[in-house]
């Protein structure tokens, strides 16, 4: 991913996390993960997931928090877009 | 097929549940206290002869000719004005009435012309109908008195005559066939409220006059044409039946405009349309109509309508016309090819706000089944995404909480970010109708618009924020009503969830977000604030209409989810007269959102993920699904940009007009190896299209709409595609050339597997909505009939959920080099991206977009009004006249976006909401300076649109 894409998503992350850091009930992070797992596509995830591997730069607290408990809840799951995978054979 | 005509029953309806027996003519009839006679009458079926009188206006008693005898009582009083009473009985007629009714019929004629055979409305003129039941035979009178039917008398000039107004492009006004009833004027007041029309003169010398006696056009007139549909000569006509002729058969459909709905008759002669006359069954619209919906379905037979299929290798080449296997096989095999190069995952669709439900529904099964990913999104992205994300937070399902008709029983209304009366011209027309009645009103948006102040209607508080600074409105809202305990603690204790309720209760209780507090943030004196939150908790029946207003917003999820507080807060929920109801913008952005378009849901906004929603359809379509979410419309083109997301399908809808920062989607679609635009006409998007699929219009094919309501209504085709194919059948052909090998041979099919798959729809089918005329979903084994009002005994998630708002200012922040706050919004007479709307003659009333600026703005700048300015943001620049008024506050600007050569959206920027990346429209800060024309970004693009239009074949596109 470019510099410029993941400018964006961190800026998106961070926006998401403003508002479930203001949240008491139930708890921010696991809610800002939850979000970003069911609106973010694998690519998005996996790519700030790669960016908080390499420090994080720019993100909020809460932010890196949520996208750490991603990692560990995508697991083998995450199924990104990456090239040479298989066409539309269905 | 025979013409719908519905019963006139001359008078509204009484809404008594007392009952009243009397006798009519020797029947019984039993009617609700505060009924007509007249209407009592024809509830048996007796028609009593009127011209004054209509269903859908007060009686008037003017025209005398309803008169009837009631035993006991002395006189003839009029039908119409006269209510039922226990145990009277009528004769309707008798010797002196039918003499008393052929006096007045024979003054009547002896000053209207007698040109019957070449009249326009020959075959459908009341006044004809009743020379004809009064049985007149002769007028004593003769023709050559005083009069308003020739323009000379004996040769001298005659006064009294009018010439036609021919100035409305859709309808002609001609004076001397007055009959002066006073329809066209109650119409205007009652049912549409804008008050254009009035009588001019007293006695003899009255007139129907728009405004001070001028022109239509110059008049206050919006052309929603109920005058038209009121006359009952040919007074006021449509200009389309003046020149094909009476219709001969009608069928019912519904508007493909807005999301308001409205259903009409498309009154046909043959395949051609004569005229489009709103449904009086119409759940949506009650036989009322705006101009868009009523006059402007002209585009469907523009010349610029694309015909024939046509592709090309590159986007800088000609299009080539072609057949439409040369162009599905072309279509399909770069599709394969950029997955097969770049993954499954490099291509996807968007469906269309538009298009039928059924036809979104193929849209993302194509992306689901077909490319085997979730890659599908749709407009309402841009527009009501942040309600469907809050409000199925808040309260459980993703749409407004009311029907339209719950207006009538509202006792204060607040609208915030909407413009009804130019956006939702109907349902507009229907809240005035309800604050003439008394309704309070309280308006939140930046900008002065209609509503404020009207004839006849006015604002009780009008809170001009700044572009920006909703979240902190609603917050020091709810501040009031918590901290001065106007809460309806009985309805959350019982309904919501306390401990969430506690949270919120603290947060908005904070001395920060107290209205006085907030003041230089708002820019709204703390006082308005207070008082309106007071008249919002206290004035009995509360509802909010919202809009794009609220959503289109870096914090728009938050706003929607503020708005829900406020409305949990003070019990404002389930019942009718209240509630949560967003004013949706296109004819079916619910559809689309209900049937499955997002790239996280299923149709029923069931989560992808969702292991149980996803087998259901897995075993339908045969396909295992991904279950991960797909990419949403700004991920696509950053994506695209990225050089991983290589193919889309677009279906009906401009996404280079229509979204924001024109030059990164510009960018985004230039990158990608195949993109398919399916269309009417060549849009904006299809600059950088491969393939071009035309498109059918709403009059040529089958279908549903779900508009703002959840309400499903059936679209009818009354004419064969010009293009040969529906829509969904081209998506269809799509499908199959990708071997999905589709076998919908009608679009009920369609239906049928969405309501097999879709809890929410189990109920609906074309047969159905043929029997019922329309269903408000859920429709299922618990609400068999629809739900007109949702979360009457609890939500549809269990408890109501409160959400912290807390205000984040956007980074769209005003600068030294961008000092002014652009908000963007519409226009009653365009649509949209104004594909449609451009091509028929509403361009008469907004030929180009303005800039609307304050005049201390535009003093600093040296900008006059109607000069030249450039308008700029660090995204670009464009050019577009300045027109000066003080209906925007002083450091806020606006525009419309309805012109392509104007391109608002190169100035709006890439920011967007938090939760749904819906686009942040409402707020750019910009700087506005004197130019001498056009950006070179016009010139560029104007360059690039000729360039990418030129057509190589001799086979001309349009007839």
């Amino acid at each position: 991913m470019s510099h410029d894409s993941v400018d964006k998503l961190v800026r998106m992350a961070n926006q998401i996390g403003k508002f479930f850091v203001a949240q008491k009930h139930p708890e921010g992070v696991a809610s800002m993960t939850d979000h970003l797992k069911k609106f973010w596509d694998p690519r998005m995830r996996d790519a700030i997931i790669a960016h908080v591997d390499h420090g994080g730069a720019g993100l909020d607290p809460i932010a890196i928090e949520a996208v750490k408990r991603l990692r560990h809840r995508a697991g083998a799951a995450a199924s990104g877009l990456r090239p040479g995978e298989g066409g539309a054979d269905g | 097929m025979t013409l719908i005509k519905e019963i006139d029953y001359g008078t509204p309806e009484s809404k008594s549940e007392k009952l009243v027996t009397l006798t009519i003519d020797g029947k019984n009839v039993t009617v609700p206290e505060g009924t007509s006679i007249m209407r009592a009458a024809m509830e048996i079926g007796t028609e009593i002869p009127k011209l004054c009188a209509t269903d859908n206006i007060q009686a008037f008693g003017s025209c005398r000719l309803c008169v009837i005898e009631i035993e006991g009582r002395n006189g003839t009083p009029a039908s119409c004005t006269t209510p039922v009473a226990p145990g009277i009985s009528v004769k309707t007629q008798t010797p002196r009435l039918a003499a008393i009714r052929r006096g007045v019929m024979e003054l009547y004629i002896s000053d209207h012309p007698l040109d019957c055979l070449t009249c326009a409305a020959n075959g459908d003129c009341e006044l004809q109908d009743m020379a004809g039941a009064v049985g007149l035979r002769d007028v004593r009178y003769g023709y050559d008195g005083a009069n308003h039917v020739f323009a000379r008398n004996s040769g001298e000039a005659n006064f009294n005559w009018r010439p036609k107004d021919e100035s409305n492009p859709y309808f002609s006004y001609d004076p001397s066939k007055c009959i002066v009833c006073n329809r066209c004027v109650r119409a205007c007041e009652e049912v549409q409220g804008t008050f254009a029309l009035t009588i001019s003169g007293r006695g003899f010398d009255s007139r129907v006059s728009p405004g001070m006696d001028e022109a239509f056009m110059e008049s206050e007139c919006v052309s929603c044409g109920a005058c038209v549909q009121a006359c009952p000569t040919a007074t006021l006509i449509e200009k389309s039946v003046i020149s094909v002729g009476q219709p001969e058969h009608s069928e019912v459909t519904t508007c493909a405009y807005c999301g308001v709905g409205c259903t009409f008759k498309a009154e046909m002669r043959g395949e051609e349309v004569v005229r489009m006359v709103p449904w009086k069954e119409g759940k949506a619209n009650h036989g009322h109509s705006c101009i868009k919906g009523r006059f402007a379905y002209g585009y469907a037979h523009h010349g610029d309508r694309i015909l024939n299929p046509m592709v090309r290798e590159s986007i800088n080449e000609p299009w080539r016309v072609v057949s439409w296997d040369e162009a599905i096989s072309f279509a399909a095999a770069r599709l394969k090819a950029a997955q097969e190069k770049y993954g499954k995952n490099s291509v996807g669709v968007i469906t269309s706000s538009r298009c039928t439900n059924e036809e979104s529904y193929l849209v993302q099964k194509l992306a689901r089944q077909g490319f085997r990913n979730n890659n599908t999104d749709t407009c309402a992205r841009v527009c009501h995404s942040p309600t469907g994300y809050g409000l199925s937070q808040a309260f459980g399902t993703s749409a407004g909480t009311q029907d339209f008709d719950s207006v009538d029983d509202a006792d204060v209304i607040l609208v915030m970010g909407a413009n009804p009366t130019d956006a939702h011209p109907v349902f507009g027309s229907r809240m005035k109708k309800r604050l003439r009645e008394g309704a309070k009103l309280i308006v939140i948006d930046p900008r002065r618009i209609d509503l404020v102040k009207s004839p006849h209607i006015k604002a009780d508080y009008h809170l001009p924020l700044k572009p920006g600074a909703n979240v902190a409105m609603i917050t020091a809202l709810a501040h009031v009503i918590v901290t001065e305990n106007l809460v309806n603690l009985d309805f959350v204790k019982s309904r919501c969830d306390w401990d969430e309720y506690q949270d919120w209760a603290e947060f908005v209780a904070l001395p920060k977000n107290s209205p006085e507090a907030l003041e230089s943030v708002l820019g709204v004196p703390a006082a308005d604030i207070r008082n309106a939150a007071r008249l919002y908790a206290t004035g009995g029946n509360a509802a909010i209409y919202y809009g794009l207003g609220v959503t289109e917003h870096a914090q728009g999820s938050t706003t929607v989810m503020g708005i829900a507080n406020l409305a949990m807060a003070t019990g404002n929920l389930g019942r009718r007269g209240v509630g949560v109801n967003p004013l949706r913008g296109q004819n079916n952005v619910q559809g689309s959102c209900d049937m499955g378009s997002f790239p996280h849901e299923l149709p029923g906004y069931r989560h992808i993920s969702n292991d149980a929603a996803r087998q259901a359809f897995e075993k339908d379509w045969g396909v295992s699904l991904d279950p991960e979410p797909g990419l949403r419309i700004p991920n696509m083109f950053d994506a695209a940009i990225e050089g991983v997301f290589k193919g889309l399908y677009v279906q009906g809808e401009d996404i280079l007009q229509s979204d924001p920062d024109t030059s990164h989607v510009s960018r985004a679609l230039a990158n990608m190896d195949i993109v398919i635009v399916q269309d009417l006409f060549l849009v904006e998007t299809a600059n950088y299209a491969h393939v071009f699929l035309p498109g059918a219009t709403f009059l040529e094919k089958d279908g549903t709409f779900t508009n703002a309501e959840r309400r499903i209504q059936r679209v009818t085709k009354v004419m064969s595609p010009k293009n040969g194919y529906a829509d969904w059948q081209v998506t269809q052909l799509l499908a199959n050339k990708l071997g999905l090998n589709w076998n919908y041979t009608n679009a009920s099919q369609i239906m049928d597997e969405i309501a097999r798959l879709t809890p929410s729809f189990a109920g609906v089918s074309f047969k159905r909505l043929e029997e019922v005329g329309s269903l408000q979903w859920p429709v299922n084994a618990d609400s068999p009939d629809g739900m007109p009002i949702m979360h009457i005994n609890g939500f549809a998630r269990g408890k109501g959920k409160f959400v912290i708002t807390e205000y984040v200012p956007t980074d769209e922040k005003v600068g030294p080099r961008f000092p002014l706050l652009l908000t963007t919004g519409r226009i009653l007479s365009q649509y949209n991206v104004g594909a449609q709307t451009r091509r028929t003659e509403n361009t008469q009333w907004h030929p180009e977009d303005v800039l609307e600026i304050h005049p201390h703005d535009a003093e600093d700048r040296g900008v006059r009004d109607g000069d030249w300015v450039k308008i700029a943001s660090r995204a670009g620049e464009t050019t577009l006249r300045a027109k000066i008024t003080d209906r925007v506050a002083p450091g806020v600007v606006y525009t419309t976006f309805h012109h392509p050569t104007t391109q608002a959206n190169v100035v709006t920027t890439d920011n967007s909401d938090w939760a749904t990346n819906c686009p942040e429209y409402k707020v750019t800060a910009v700087q506005v300076s004197t130019t001498n024309g056009p950006t070179d970004w016009q010139h560029q693009y104007r360059e690039l649109t000729e360039q990418s239009r030129r057509i190589a074949s001799a086979i001309d596109a349009a007839e």
